[in-house]
C-alpha cells in the first residue's frame, strides 16, 4: 500500500495549505466580502497572478518534467480566453439587444435579435453577421467545452506533427515560436472573425450577473483562480509523481534511451504536451474575464517567453517553483512599471524604475540562467 | 518553504500600498491615463506633459471652485489591459473626477465598460474612427466626418484625383475610415474598380510591392490619389520606397491621417515636401493663441525643439472644456459636470471655438497641410468649424443613429423607429 | 458628355483671352485679388489664364506664385514677388523693393499644377532646357486640346532626349483630344504593342463604359458588352439597376416588412395575427398575406414579376466614346500589350521576392554562422542588427557627407557589434555550451536588457538613417518593371558576404580551425587548436556581419529599438528552413521565404499580413516535412542540434 501522493510530496500539502491562506486572506481584506484594505483593482491583479501561476505551472510539466521547452504554451492561454470571451460578448450583447428590441411595437424574430447581435459585436470591424466560427457561441456549455477542446486539439495536432517527425530541442522551441507568432498575426487580421486587433472587450461583465457589483464578482473570480490552481497543481503534481512522471523525467534526460527500452517516447510527449495546454487554456479562460479585454498582443511570442523567465526564475522540475516564479515576477513588474517604485536621484541621471526595470529583468535573467539554474526554489532547497 | 510566507507577505504589502492612498479632500484630482512606457509611450508622454502643463497654469490661476488641481499620473504601459485596471485604481482608490487619457482605440475600448459601470468623466483627445458616443466620454479629437471626409474632398476637388489607393495598418482605426470613406466616394459615384485597398501590419517595412500597385494605378489614365492611415513607424518605409519609385507628390499625392508634426521630427522629410496631411491643428497655425501655447509648451519642458500636435491640441481644449463646465456647475461631481459641459465654448488654437456637443463630440475645422522640408506643414485649406458625427451618414447602419445626452440620455438613438437602441456603448 | 464639356471650357477661355487683352495685369489683379489670396482649383483656372495673357510680367508673376515666392507686403497688402537672397520686386510692375516683412501666398498642389499648365504651352520653346522639360512634365500630367497645338508648333527641340519626348505626348495628346477619329487611330497604331504606361494611360479613358438598361437599343450606341442576368451579372444586382431607375418596384425586404406591419397595428393585432405571435416569420407572412387581402398594402414584387421585368429589358455596357472604330483601335492596341505586361509584372514580382530574399539572407547570415556553425542559439541576434542600425544612425550625426558616413558606418557597425559578440560570448554562451536551451533563455535576457537600454538611449521613436543620394531613386527597365537601386545594394551586399563566407570557411586558416574546432572541439584541441579562441572569434565574426546587415536595412526601413525584433523569428526560420550548417541552405532558405511570400502577397493584394501569416504556416509545416531542413547536413555535422 503506497502512501497518498500528498504526504509523500508535503510540498503539495504546504502548497494548497499557502493558497488557502492567502485566498481566505484576500477575501477577508477585500472590499467586497471584507475590510476593504484591499481595492478591487488588487483583489483582480491577484486573481490574474494566480491563473498566470497555473499556467507557469503547466509549463514546468512540459520544460521541467519533459524537457521541452515551449516557446508558444500563451498561444493556448489566449485560445482559451478567446473561446470564453466569444460566449461573454454575445450572451451579454444579446441581452441588451433583445432589451432594446422588446420595446419596439412588433416583437423580434430570432432572426432580427441575432442580425442585430451579430452588428454590435461586429460593427467595430466594418461586419455583421457572425463568422462561422462563432456558430456555438450562443451556448455556455459549448463554449466551456471548446475552451478545453480547441487549444487540446492544437497542441494535439502540432505536437503529433512535430514529435512525430522528431523535432525536439532548440528547433521544437523556435517552431513552438513561430507556431504562436502565425496565430497572432493571423488574429491581427480584420477579417479573422475575432474582431481583430481590437480583440473581444467588456469580458468583465459577466452576463446574468448584472447585478453583482465588480467589488464581488472580482473576489469570485479570485476563489475561482485559486481553485482551478489549487486543482491543476494537484493533477500535475499526480502525474509527474507516477510512472507516468518517471518515464517523462527520463525522455527529459536521455530520449534514445528511453527509445530504445521500448516506450513510446512520441506518445508520452504528446500526452504531457496536449495537457498541459488544456490547463494552460482553463486559466486563461479565467485570466481574461479578469483582465476584461483579450486581444492578439496577448499571444505575440514574447509573453510565452516571458512565461518561460518566469519558470526559470521560480525554478524548474519543481511545481511551486514555477508558482513563485510567476507570482513574485508578475507582481514585482507591475509594481516597477506601475510608477510606483520610487526613482533613485543620484545627481547626474535620475533612475526612472519605468525606464530601467527591463533592464534590471533581462539582465537578472542572465545571472540566475547562469549562477542559479535551478532558480530560486534551488536556493530554498539549499 | 519560507518563501511561500515571503511572496505572501510581498502581496500584502503591495496591496497595502494601493489601499494607503487615502483621499485628500483640500484638492481636486484629475486622473492622467496615459502610457509612459511601451510602444505607445512616445506618443503619450507628450499629452501626459501637456496634461501636466494645463495643470500648472490653471493652478496659477487659482485652481478651480477655490481648490488646487492635482493630476494623478500611472502608467498603463501600452497594455491593454492594464488601462482597465488603472482606469478602475483611479476613479475608485484614488477618487479622480476625471481621466484624460488613452491613445489608441483599443485603449479606450478598455476603459470604457470601467468608466460607464463607476460613472466616470473620461476626455479622449485623438482622433478615431466613431461609431460611438459614451455618457461619460467627451471625444476632443476628430470623428471621421472631421478629418476623413473633407480631406478626400479636398483631393477629389483641389488635386483632381479620380482614382483611390486606401492604404491603412491592420487595425480597427483604418478598416473603419476605409470603409466610410468606401461608401462615401461610391455615393459620388466612384466606381468600385477605381478604389484600391490595402492593409499591412504594424511596423511594415517591405513596400515595393505595394508601391508599384499603386503606381500601376495610373494605367486608367485617372489621377491617383493615396489616402494614408498607415501608423507610425512604417510610414518612413512606405515614403522611402515612393521617392525611390520616383513619385513625387505632383503625380501620386499622398494624404496621411496619422502623421504630425511628432511623427515628421525624426525623419528626413526630404522625400516628403508636397505629401499632405489632414488635422484640426498644426503647429504652423499663425494666431496669437498658438504662438502664446507654444511658447508656454516650451518653457514648460525646457527643450526649444519640442513640437506642438494635433491631439495635444484636443488635449487642452478638454481640459478647458471640464473647467469652464465645473465652473458653471459649480461640482466636480459627473452627472452635474456631463449636464454643463454641453454648449461649453473654449477657444482653440486656429482660431475660432470649439464647442461641445450633445453626441459629446466637439465642433472643429478641419486643416490640410503640405509637407515642408523642415518637418511643419503649410497650411493650404482650412475650413470651417465642422460639428463631429458620432454616428457616420455614409454607412447606412449607423446612418439612422444618432447621439444626444443631455435631451435623449442615449448615445444610440435610432432615428426611425425613435427608440434608444442601447444606454451602454459597445465595447 | 466629355466632348460638349470640353467645347465649354475652350469657348469660356477663348471668351476670356479676348477680354483680357483689353486688361492690363494691375486691373486683373486687383480685380481677382480674393481669388489669388485663397485659390481653389476649381475657380482658378480662367483667372490663371487672363493673368498669363497679361504679358511677360504676368508670366513672372505666375512663375513666382506657383513657386510659391509670392508674397503679400504686411504693411500695406502690396503684392510682391520674393526672389533669391530675399530681394523683393512689385509683382505687377517688376520694381525693385525694399525688404519688408511678407506673407507668403501658399497655393496648393492642384493649383500650382494649374499655373505650370498655363505657363507650359509658352515654356515649350523656352531656351533653358531645365524649363522645356519642366513644361513636358506639367503637360503629361494635364494637357488638353488647346496645348495639343502648341505643342505641335514647338515640336523642334535642339535636345534630342526632349524632342523624342515631345513627339511621344504630341502623339498621346492626339489619342486623347484630337477631333479627326482617323488621326486618333493612326496615332494609336503608331505605338505598336508599347507597354508605357502613358500609352495605356491614354487608352483606357478611350475605352470607360457606363451600365444601362435599357428597352430598345438606339442603331449608333457603341456597345461594349451585353450582360445577361443570373450570368454575368447577378438576377439581383440587375433588378435593383431597374429599381433604382424606378423602372420596376422594389423587392420587399424583412426590415420593410417589419415597418410597414408596424404600421396597421390594430388593437393588439396585425392581420388578426395578435402581436406577440409576430416574433417568428411565418406569422408576419401570415400577418401580411391577410393586410393584402383587405387590400391595405401592396403586394411586393414577386419572383414571376422580377423574371419579367428582366426580360423586358437589355442590359449594356456602352462605351461612352461615341466612335465604334477607335474604341477598336483601342482596345485591339491594349489586347497587344497585355501578354507583355504580364510577363513584366512577373519579372517585377520577382525582382520584388529577390530583394526581400537578400534582406531575410542578409539578417540571417550572422545567425548562419553562429547558429548554423556553432549551434549558438542566439536570441540577441536582432539585437545586434539593432546595434548595428544605430551605429549608422549615430555616425551619421557626425559626419554630415552621407557617402563618408556611410563608408565609416559599416565598418565601425561591423567593429562594435563584434566586440559585443566577443563580451556575449565570454561572459555567457561560453558557460551554456553544453546547456544549449538555456542558451536560449539567457541570450534571450540579453535581448531584452539591449532593447530597453536603446530605449532609454535613442527614444522609442524612429531614428533617421538616410541612404547617399547616388543611392535614391530605382532602376527603371520601363513603367513596370523597376528596383529602387538601394534594394540592388542590398542585394550585392548579400552576395558580397556569401563569397566573404565562402572565401573565410574554405580557403582561410581560419576557417579550417573553425571547422575543426566545431566538428570535433577535444581532437582540434589536441592539435594547438584553441577552442576557446575560435569560438570567441567566430561568435564575434557572426556578430559583426548582423552589425553591418543592420546598416543596411536601416537604410531602406525604420531605426527604431524594435528593427531586430522584426528579423529575428525570420532569420532563424530562414536558417532552419535552408538547413543548418550550410550556408547555400540558408540562401534556399531566404529564397523560397522571399518568393513564397511575394507569391502569396500577389494572389491577395489587399491584405499583406496574411501573407505573413501563411508563410509561417508554409514553413512550420515544411519543417515537419524536412525537419532537417532543404540541405540537410549529413555525417557527423548532423548530430546535435
Amino acid at each position: 500500500m503506497r502512501k497518498p501522493l500528498v504526504l509523500r510530496h508535503p510540498s503539495i500539502l504546504i502548497f494548497l495549505a499557502v493558497l488557502a491562506v492567502f485566498t481566505v486572506a484576500v477575501t477577508i481584506l477585500s472590499a467586497g466580502y471584507g475590510t476593504g484594505v484591499i481595492s478591487t483593482s488588487m483583489v483582480k491583479t491577484l486573481g490574474k497572478t494566480l491563473c498566470l501561476a497555473l499556467a507557469a505551472v503547466a509549463m514546468d510539466l512540459v520544460w521541467g518534467y519533459a524537457g521541452i521547452l515551449s516557446l508558444g504554451q500563451m498561444a493556448f492561454f489566449a485560445l482559451g480566453g478567446y473561446m470564453i470571451g466569444m460566449w461573454l460578448m454575445v450572451a451579454r450583447t444579446e441581452g441588451i439587444v433583445a432589451a432594446s428590441l422588446a420595446n419596439m411595437p412588433i416583437p423580434p424574430t430570432q432572426a432580427e435579435i441575432t442580425q442585430a447581435t451579430a452588428t454590435q459585436i461586429f460593427g467595430v470591424v466594418g461586419a455583421d453577421s457572425f463568422p462561422a466560427i462563432w456558430s456555438f457561441a450562443g451556448s455556455l456549455p459549448a463554449q466551456l467545452a471548446l475552451v478545453v477542446l480547441v487549444p487540446g486539439l492544437l497542441a494535439l495536432v502540432f505536437g503529433w506533427l512535430a514529435f512525430r517527425s522528431r523535432v525536439n530541442g532548440v528547433y521544437l522551441s523556435i517552431l513552438t515560436q513561430a507556431m504562436t507568432l502565425a496565430l497572432a498575426l493571423y488574429l491581427f487580421q480584420n477579417d479573422s472573425g475575432l474582431r481583430g486587433n481590437n480583440g473581444l472587450s467588456g469580458l468583465q461583465n459577466i452576463p446574468g450577473l448584472d447585478g453583482v457589483g465588480q467589488e464581488k464578482l472580482s473576489v469570485w473570480f479570485l476563489w475561482a483562480s485559486a481553485i482551478a490552481l489549487g486543482l491543476g497543481y494537484l493533477l500535475i503534481a499526480w502525474v509527474a509523481s507516477g510512472k507516468f512522471g518517471s518515464v517523462t523525467r527520463a525522455i527529459r534526460d536521455d530520449e534514445a534511451r528511453v527509445r530504445f527500452l521500448g516506450y513510446s517516447v512520441e506518445g508520452y510527449k504528446l500526452v504531457v504536451f496536449t495537457l498541459a495546454a488544456i490547463i494552460t487554456a482553463v486559466a486563461g479562460a479565467l485570466y481574461y474575464p479578469q483582465a476584461g479585454i483579450i486581444n492578439p498582443a496577448e499571444l505575440a511570442p514574447i509573453a510565452s517567453i516571458y512565461l518561460a523567465v518566469w519558470v526559470a526564475i521560480g525554478g524548474r522540475g519543481r511545481l511551486y517553483g514555477a508558482a513563485i516564479g510567476a507570482v513574485f515576477v508578475s507582481l514585482l513588474s507591475s509594481w516597477f512599471t506601475g510608477g510606483r517604485a520610487p526613482a533613485i536621484d543620484l545627481g547626474i541621471y535620475t533612475i526612472n524604475w519605468v525606464d530601467w526595470w527591463q533592464v534590471l529583468l533581462g539582465l537578472s535573467f542572465v545571472l540566475v540562467t547562469l549562477f542559479a539554474p535551478k532558480g530560486i526554489a534551488g536556493l530554498i532547497r539549499k | 518553504m519560507k518563501i511561500f510566507t515571503s511572496a505572501c507577505a510581498v502581496a500584502a504589502v503591495l496591496a497595502g500600498l494601493t489601499g494607503a492612498a487615502v483621499a485628500q479632500d483640500d484638492t481636486i484630482k484629475i486622473g492622467v491615463l496615459h502610457s509612459l512606457s511601451g510602444t505607445m509611450a512616445i506618443s503619450e508622454t507628450t499629452l501626459k506633459d501637456t496634461v501636466l502643463m494645463m495643470v500648472e497654469q490653471q493652478n496659477a490661476k487659482g485652481g478651480i471652485l477655490g481648490k488646487k488641481i492635482e493630476a494623478v499620473v500611472v502608467d498603463p504601459a501600452s497594455d491593454w489591459p492594464l488601462f482597465a485596471e488603472k482606469a478602475r485604481e483611479l476613479i475608485s482608490v484614488n477618487g479622480v473626477d476625471a481621466i484624460f487619457g488613452c491613445w489608441t482605440s483599443v485603449s479606450r475600448k478598455s476603459v470604457l465598460p470601467v468608466i460607464e459601470e463607476l460613472n466616470g468623466l473620461m476626455f479622449y483627445p485623438v482622433q478615431y474612427e466613431g461609431e460611438e458616443s459614451s455618457k461619460n466620454v467627451i471625444y476632443t479629437g476628430a470623428a471621421p466626418n472631421q478629418q476623413a471626409i473633407p480631406a478626400v474632398d479636398y483631393m477629389a476637388e483641389e488635386l483632381g484625383v479620380e482614382k483611390w489607393a486606401l492604404l491603412g495598418t491592420d487595425y480597427v482605426y483604418p478598416r473603419t475610415t476605409n470603409n466610410i470613406l468606401d461608401a462615401y466616394l461610391k455615393g459620388k459615384g466612384v466606381a468600385e474598380g477605381d478604389i484600391f485597398v490595402n492593409y499591412t501590419p504594424f511596423g511594415h517595412s517591405d513596400w515595393s510591392k505595394i508601391v508599384a500597385d499603386v503606381v500601376a494605378l495610373g494605367a486608367d489614365g485617372k489621377k491617383v490619389g493615396v489616402v494614408s492611415t498607415i501608423n507610425g513607424d512604417a510610414n518612413i518605409g512606405f515614403y522611402k520606397e515612393l521617392a525611390a519609385a520616383g513619385v513625387s507628390a505632383d503625380d501620386i499625392p499622398v494624404m496621411a491621417f496619422s502623421v504630425g508634426e511628432e511623427e515628421l521630427a525624426g525623419l528626413d522629410t526630404a522625400n516628403l515636401v508636397g505629401h499632405l496631411a489632414a488635422w484640426n491643428y498644426f503647429e504652423t497655425a499663425d494666431t496669437p493663441e498658438n504662438k502664446a501655447f507654444i511658447e508656454e509648451w516650451k518653457k514648460f519642458t525646457k527643450d526649444d525643439k519640442r513640437v506642438t500636435n494635433d491631439p495635444m491640441e484636443a488635449t487642452m481644449i478638454g481640459f478647458n472644456a471640464w473647467v469652464a463646465a465645473v465652473e458653471k456647475a459649480g461640482s466636480t461631481e459627473t452627472d452635474a459636470v456631463l449636464d454643463a459641459i454641453v454648449g461649453v465654448e473654449v477657444p482653440n488654437l486656429t482660431g475660432g471655438t470649439a464647442k461641445v456637443l450633445p453626441n459629446h463630440h466637439l465642433t472643429k475645422p478641419v486643416l490640410i497641410g503640405e509637407i515642408r522640408e523642415d518637418g511643419q506643414f503649410d497650411i493650404v485649406s482650412q475650413t470651417e468649424e465642422v460639428a463631429g458625427d458620432a454616428w457616420t451618414d455614409f454607412l447606412p447602419e449607423s446612418a439612422k443613429l444618432d447621439a444626444d445626452w443631455p435631451g435623449k440620455k442615449c448615445g444610440m438613438w435610432n432615428t426611425e423607429t425613435n427608440a434608444c437602441v442601447q444606454v451602454q456603448s459597445n465595447y | 458628355m466629355r466632348l460638349f464639356l470640353f467645347f465649354v471650357a475652350l469657348a469660356a477661355f477663348l471668351t476670356l483671352a479676348v477680354q483680357s487683352h483689353a486688361q492690363d495685369l494691375r486691373e486683373v489683379v486687383t480685380q481677382y485679388r480674393a481669388e489669388i489670396e485663397k485659390p481653389s482649383r476649381q475657380s482658378i483656372g480662367p483667372v490663371i489664364e487672363q493673368i498669363a495673357a497679361t504679358g511677360p510680367q504676368g508670366a513672372a508673376l505666375l512663375q513666382a506664385w506657383g513657386d510659391r515666392a509670392l508674397g503679400l507686403r504686411k504693411s500695406d497688402g502690396l503684392m510682391v514677388i520674393v526672389g533669391e537672397s530675399d530681394s523683393q520686386t512689385d509683382a505687377v510692375t517688376g520694381a525693385e523693393l525694399p525688404t519688408e516683412d511678407v506673407t507668403m501666398l501658399r497655393p496648393n498642389s492642384g493649383v500650382r499644377g494649374l499655373i505650370a499648365a498655363a505657363l507650359a504651352g509658352n515654356a515649350l520653346s523656352d531656351p533653358d532646357r531645365a524649363r522645356r522639360a519642366q513644361a513636358l512634365d506639367a503637360l503629361a500630367r494635364r494637357g488638353d486640346a488647346s496645348q495639343l497645338a502648341l505643342l505641335r508648333d514647338a515640336l523642334d527641340d535642339p535636345d534630342p532626349g526632349l524632342a523624342a519626348r515631345k513627339a511621344r505626348l504630341e502623339r498621346l495628346l492626339t489619342i486623347q483630344h484630337d477631333p479627326d477619329p482617323a488621326a486618333r487611330i493612326a496615332a494609336i497604331e503608331s505605338f505598336g504593342g508599347d507597354t508605357g504606361l502613358d500609352f495605356r494611360a491614354s487608352l483606357n479613358p478611350i475605352l470607360a463604359t457606363r451600365r444601362v438598361a435599357l428597352e430598345t437599343v438606339p442603331a449608333d450606341a457603341n456597345i461594349a458588352a451585353e450582360l445577361t442576368p443570373g450570368g454575368a451579372m447577378s438576377r439581383a444586382d440587375a433588378y435593383a439597376m431597374l429599381v433604382a431607375a424606378d423602372l420596376a418596384p422594389a423587392q420587399m425586404t424583412p426590415q420593410a416588412e417589419r415597418a410597414v406591419l408596424a404600421q396597421h397595428i390594430n388593437q393588439g393585432m396585425v392581420g388578426g395575427v395578435p402581436l406577440a405571435q409576430l416574433g417568428h416569420e411565418d406569422a408576419r407572412d401570415r400577418a401580411w398575406t391577410a393586410l393584402e387581402q383587405q387590400g391595405l398594402v401592396q403586394p411586393a414584387a414577386s419572383e414571376a414579376e422580377v423574371d419579367a421585368a428582366l426580360a423586358r429589358f437589355r442590359f449594356l455596357d456602352l462605351y461612352v466614346e461615341p466612335n465604334a472604330d477607335v474604341t477598336d483601335a483601342a482596345r485591339a492596341a491594349l489586347r497587344g500589350t497585355q501578354t507583355r505586361i504580364g510577363f513584366m509584372q512577373a519579372a517585377d514580382l520577382s525582382l520584388d521576392a529577390l530583394s526581400l530574399a537578400s534582406i531575410y539572407f542578409l539578417a540571417a547570415i550572422g545567425l548562419a554562422i553562429t547558429f548554423g556553425v556553432m549551434r549558438v542559439i542566439n536570441m540577441a541576434h536582432g539585437e545586434f542588427i539593432m546595434m548595428g542600425a544605430y551605429t549608422g544612425y549615430v555616425v551619421q550625426q557626425f559626419i554630415a557627407n552621407r557617402t563618408l558616413s556611410l563608408i565609416v558606418a559599416l565598418p565601425l557597425a561591423f567593429i562594435v557589434t563584434f566586440a559585443a559578440g566577443v563580451a556575449l560570448e565570454r561572459l555567457v554562451i561560453r558557460h551554456l555550451y553544453k546547456r544549449p536551451l538555456e542558451t536560449l533563455l539567457a541570450t534571450f535576457g540579453v535581448s531584452i536588457a539591449l532593447q530597453q537600454l536603446a530605449k532609454n538611449i535613442f527614444g522609442t521613436q524612429a531614428r533617421p538613417l538616410t541612404a547617399p543620394g547616388w543611392l535614391d531613386g530605382a532602376l527603371t527597365f520601363n513603367d513596370v518593371v523597376s528596383i529602387s537601386y538601394i534594394r540592388i545594394a542590398i542585394f550585392v551586399l548579400a552576395l558580397v558576404f556569401l563569397a566573404l563566407y565562402l572565401v573565410i570557411m574554405n580557403r582561410t586558416r581560419l576557417g579550417l580551425e573553425v571547422r575543426a574546432v566545431t566538428q570535433n572541439p577535444g581532437m582540434a584541441a589536441s592539435m594547438g587548436i584553441s577552442p576557446d579562441r575560435m569560438n570567441m572569434l567566430t561568435f564575434g565574426l557572426g556578430s559583426g556581419i548582423a552589425g553591418i546587415a543592420g546598416v543596411a536595412i536601416g537604410l531602406f526601413a525604420q531605426v527604431t529599438s524594435e528593427i531586430g525584433q522584426q528579423y529575428i523569428v525570420q532569420s532563424f526560420m530562414t536558417v532552419v528552413v535552408g538547413g543548418v550548417g550550410n550556408i547555400w541552405g540558408t540562401l534556399a532558405g531566404a529564397a523560397l521565404i522571399g518568393f513564397f511570400q511575394k507569391g502569396i502577397e500577389w494572389l491577395n493584394p489587399a491584405n499583406t499580413l496574411a501573407a505573413q501569416t501563411y508563410m509561417i504556416l508554409f514553413i512550420i509545416i515544411f519543417i515537419q516535412f524536412r525537419p532537417r531542413g532543404i540541405i540537410a547536413a549529413k555525417g557527423r555535422a548532423a548530430v546535435g542540434a
